[in-house]
């Protein structure tokens, strides 16, 4: 359907408030030529489209606002985990402050020496799940940021990576409008873990896509927060192998708009995938996860966990549909959305859909909204708790469980840390 | 040409299977009733809106209304975002009015009626006698022994045919006719309460039916009366490429009480026709409302030919402290359904409920649920939804509920489950939920907490698992809603009873 002439001109200004890249390799050219097409057939987002129902998206494409910088005495997360830290400051890759990208078991580079090659594996990635991510709705600051973004790594795995690949991101400037695009590609029973944290930029626009082939193993954890006033638009891309794993997880604490969409496509048998996320919320404070999952292979797991705590009007956003379909036989789905509000004056709203075309599945969705439980307040306090320290106990504890879809223990522990450390300092 | 069985998963209960076979296999009221019908001229304008207006002795301000109604459905467009799909609508290729010949002059009594028309209801099993009702019914002998009453409002087409027990009824105080008539008798009450729930700018399908709507039926409940029998009123299309627009006003004054049963078929033809209705419901302070409905509409043949495009707008205004909704549907016809019956939690301490069983066979299209919106303090909502697709069909639950800043300290607890027959069918949830306080809560089927304790303890006490003890209770609670809806016009529910939604997929 061609876009009324104000949705057309909305969408080409977003187009050229952001400078089209020179100089690069013929694959990277068409890929972005690709996504530039299908931004103008779809338009940009607008607060009519059902897809955007409960977070607007003007500030996410209008004028970029500044964000005052945290300065946090506090050490990063996943400071004390093994790593090889790749630092990007307001979304500059930074070869002096990163460490070296040599590892055994994969080929580490940054997306702007990718695409200067004519001939490069991540054409077959890059650009391409995102398109595929663009139905049934539209996705189109992804689509931007595909046609637009110079920075990020691309990452060829071919074994299993002995230590995780930390992104930390830094910002220097309080007026920072920033893209950052990863492409991942696992062979065969490959297996790798990535982590993101750091404030990225006061309005940051990230794509991953991740392919992960048979048998291959995908981690990843990220630490969303520090910086209040920031708006960011993520957006994971998966499509998975046979018998292959995908587990997500993240932390969002702060900024005054968040939206994380994760869209992740099963196309071999057996496969597991998980989406999860924990997010505490105080103040001006409106955080989305939109998660769209489907199942277009035969006996695959799907998790969907999401928590989040608020308070002081803040909103949480949760949008999340399994979509099965005719083949996907034996699927099992399992999506939860709760959120535990504080106080009366925030929100959580919630979208749990299904669309099942497949007669032996079980898919199981649950959302619950509510305040602390009073009986298990009234316990701890009749124990002795003092009350606000037995509130954040059951805070965590309702936390807790989005963290326990992540794997790796010592990762686990370092963001139940932090959160712990936030709950605290906001203790009443 | 062999026909292809659906192969049905192992752990779907087979009494399940058979009983939504029965109810795809053979429409039973698929017969055409041979009358002369007086039609209004094909097509949709400000004319054809003034001669419906004309027909029912309208005063101006109901016709202005309309005609308001009409120029801003011309500006609306036609909703796109239910999971239904079928072919684009020709408004102006349908008829708007149609009513029997016979009906020209209307007859003052039931002995007056064209016994043709009689027959049709008789046929349907809605005998239009003010006899026991039960009296040559099928399924007469389950019946309990000293029988019940209930009155009948039947509307044929465009227009009603009568009402039964108007005088008994009006003995109590209660006002049970058709709307047409309503607005000639008492136009002071449909003045007072049309459109205040279901406002004419409500959605396509109610702005046009606040245009052209032809009748329906009016109950007035006063202050402090139980209804002494059941109401009811049966929906009849008959004329082909006529459309029906009926409109039902119900107002129940403080501390009532009714019980409001609807039931409608349809004769099988090939090509579609539209119903496009609006029900309207008040209650008062203490008032007490069942809305049972029992919808089977010709579904289209087993290739999804022909049937019933049903795009309803019914919801319940809960305007008094302690009221209470309780919409219970039944729903097997139609090609196409698009419905949500609602609830407006406007009182303190009032309470909505939904329960639903919509089965869908062959090519029918199902997008159905509810909005339970709490606006009160303490208010209570439950929503108790079964979807059954088989065959190709398509069902879809899509329903919101809303927890306003204000409505301190409400509950809901939803629970809705999905069952595919064979695998060529789909199943689709497709829940809204929006909390904007903190002392409210919400369980969306997460929990069992609202399943009641004591039957979960018997339960368990004997061995059976948590999930299945859910199970047990719910669909026990299922049949138990199908049970008391009343025998006349649920046979066909009645048969649904079998039915466990074991092996659910969601």
């Amino acid at each position: 359907m061609a876009l009324t002439e104000k949705l057309a001109d909305a969408t080409e200004a977003l187009i050229t408030a952001y400078p089209a890249p020179q100089g690069e390799g013929k694959w990277a050219t068409d890929a972005r030529s690709n996504a530039l097409a299908t931004l103008r057939e779809n338009g940009a987002p607008t607060r009519r489209d059902e897809y955007w129902k409960f977070t607007n998206p003007s500030t996410l494409i209008g004028t970029a606002s500044s964000a005052a910088i945290m300065h946090a005495e506090e050490k990063p997360v996943f400071d004390d985990i093994d790593k090889l830290l790749v630092v990007f400051v307001d979304g500059v890759y930074r070869a002096d402050l990163s460490d070296d990208l040599t590892i055994e078991g994969a080929a580490i580079e940054t997306l702007q020496d990718a695409m200067a090659k004519d001939i490069h594996w991540a054409k077959d990635v890059y650009g391409v799940l995102e398109a595929n991510g663009q139905s049934p709705v539209s996705r189109p600051l992804a689509a931007l940021n595909t046609a637009t973004a110079t920075e990020g790594l691309v990452i060829h795995v071919t074994g299993k990576v002995s230590k995780p690949v930390a992104i930390r991101y830094v910002r220097q400037n309080t007026d920072t409008d920033v893209m950052v695009h990863h492409a991942v590609k696992l062979e065969e029973g490959a297996d790798i873990t990535v982590l993101e944290n750091g404030p990225a930029a006061a309005r940051f626009n990230s794509c991953l896509e991740v392919d992960v082939a048979d048998t291959a193993s995908f981690h990843h954890a990220r630490a969303q927060g520090r910086d209040h006033e920031r708006c960011a638009a993520t957006h994971m891309f998966a499509r998975l192998g046979k018998e292959s794993s995908f587990k997500s997880f993240t932390l969002t604490v702060n900024g005054a708009l968040t939206r994380n969409e994760a869209v992740i496509e099963f196309t071999g048998d057996d496969a597991m995938a998980s989406v999860s996320g924990a997010c505490a919320g105080d103040g001006a404070f409106h955080h989305d996860d939109t998660v769209f999952i489907t199942h277009d292979a035969v006996n695959c797991e799907s998790r969907q966990v999401f928590k989040k705590v608020l308070r002081n009007g803040a909103t949480g956003v949760f949008q999340g549909k399994i979509l099965v379909q005719q083949i996907a036989q034996k699927t099992d789905g399992y999506q939860i959305a709760q959120g535990l509000l504080l106080d009366d004056d925030s929100n959580f709203l919630a979208k749990p859909e299904l669309e099942i075309y497949a007669d032996d599945v079980i898919c199981s969705h649950g959302s619950t909204v509510g305040a602390v439980d009073e009986t298990a307040l009234f316990y701890l306090t009749s124990r002795g708790v003092p009350k606000a320290e037995a509130q954040d106990m059951l805070v965590l504890a309702f936390m807790d469980e989005g963290i326990q879809e992540i794997e790796d223990e010592a990762i686990a522990d370092d963001i139940r840390e932090r959160l712990g450390a936030w709950v605290e300092r906001r203790r009443d | 040409m062999a026909v292809m069985e659906d192969v049905v998963k192992e752990g779907v209960d087979q009494e399940t299977v058979d009983a939504v076979k029965t109810v795809g296999e053979k429409y039973k009221y698929g017969f055409e009733t041979d009358i002369e019908t007086e039609y209004a001229p094909k097509g949709l304008n400000e004319d054809i809106v003034r001669l419906i207006s004309s027909k029912n002795n309208e005063p101006e301000w109901l016709l202005e209304w309309r005609l308001d109604a009409y120029r801003r459905w011309l500006l609306l467009e036609e909703p796109d975002w239910a999971m239904v799909d079928y072919p684009e609508i020709d408004f102006q290729d349908q008829y708007y009015y149609a009513k029997p010949a016979s009906m020209t002059e209307k007859p003052k009594s039931l002995d007056e009626v064209d016994p043709k028309l009689l027959a049709t209801y008789e046929k349907l099993g809605i005998p239009l006698r003010e006899q026991m009702i039960l009296a040559g019914v099928e399924g007469a002998e389950n019946a309990p022994a000293e029988g019940r009453k209930v009155a009948v409002d039947a509307v044929f087409d465009s227009v009603s045919v009568g009402t039964t027990f108007k005088e008994e009824l009006a003995a109590a105080g209660v006002i049970f006719c058709s709307i047409s008539e309503a607005v000639e008798t008492h136009p002071e009450l449909v003045k007072k309460y049309l459109g205040t729930v279901v406002p004419a700018t409500d959605n396509y399908y109610a702005t046009l039916n606040s245009a052209v709507f032809s009748d329906g039926s009016f109950v007035y409940i006063p202050e402090g009366v139980k209804c002494p029998m059941e109401l009811s009123t049966y929906f009849r299309i008959n004329a082909e490429n006529t459309g029906q627009f009926e409109r039902t006003l119900i107002v129940a004054e403080k501390g009532s009480q009714v019980s409001y049963l609807e039931g409608c078929t349809a004769p099988q033809r090939d090509t579609t026709q539209l119903h496009a209705a609006v029900v309207e419901i008040v209650l008062m302070e203490d008032a007490d409302v069942k809305y049972s409905t029992v919808q089977n509409w010709y579904p289209g043949d087993e290739n999804g030919v022909g049937g019933i495009f049903n795009f309803v707008t019914k919801r319940a205004d809960c305007r008094g402290d302690r009221s209470k909704i309780m919409w219970t549907q039944v729903e097997t016809g139609s090609a196409v359904t698009w419905k949500y019956p609602s609830c407006i939690l406007r009182g303190d301490d009032s309470q909505g409920e939904f329960y639903s069983i919509a089965i869908a066979n062959n090519y029918q299209q199902a997008d159905t649920g509810t909005k339970m919106i709490h606006l009160g303090k303490n208010t209570k909502s439950r929503i108790v939804s079964k979807g059954i697709s088989a065959g190709r069909a398509q069902n879809t639950y899509r329903g919101l509920v809303s927890m306003h800043p204000k409505a301190k300290n409400s509950r809901n607890y939803t629970q809705c489950d999905s069952l595919l027959i064979g695998g060529n069918c789909g199943a689709h949830t497709v829940p809204y939920i929006e909390v904007k306080n903190n002392s409210s809560r919400v369980e969306h089927e997460a929990t069992t907490s609202k399943v009641d304790d004591d039957q979960m303890f018997y339960c368990m006490q004997r061995g059976i698992g948590e999930e299945e003890a859910v199970a047990l209770i719910v669909n026990g609670f299922v049949k138990e809603v199908l049970q008391s809806l009343p025998m006349e016009f649920a046979m066909e529910a009645q048969k649904l009873v079998a039915i466990s939604l074991e092996g659910s997929v969601g």
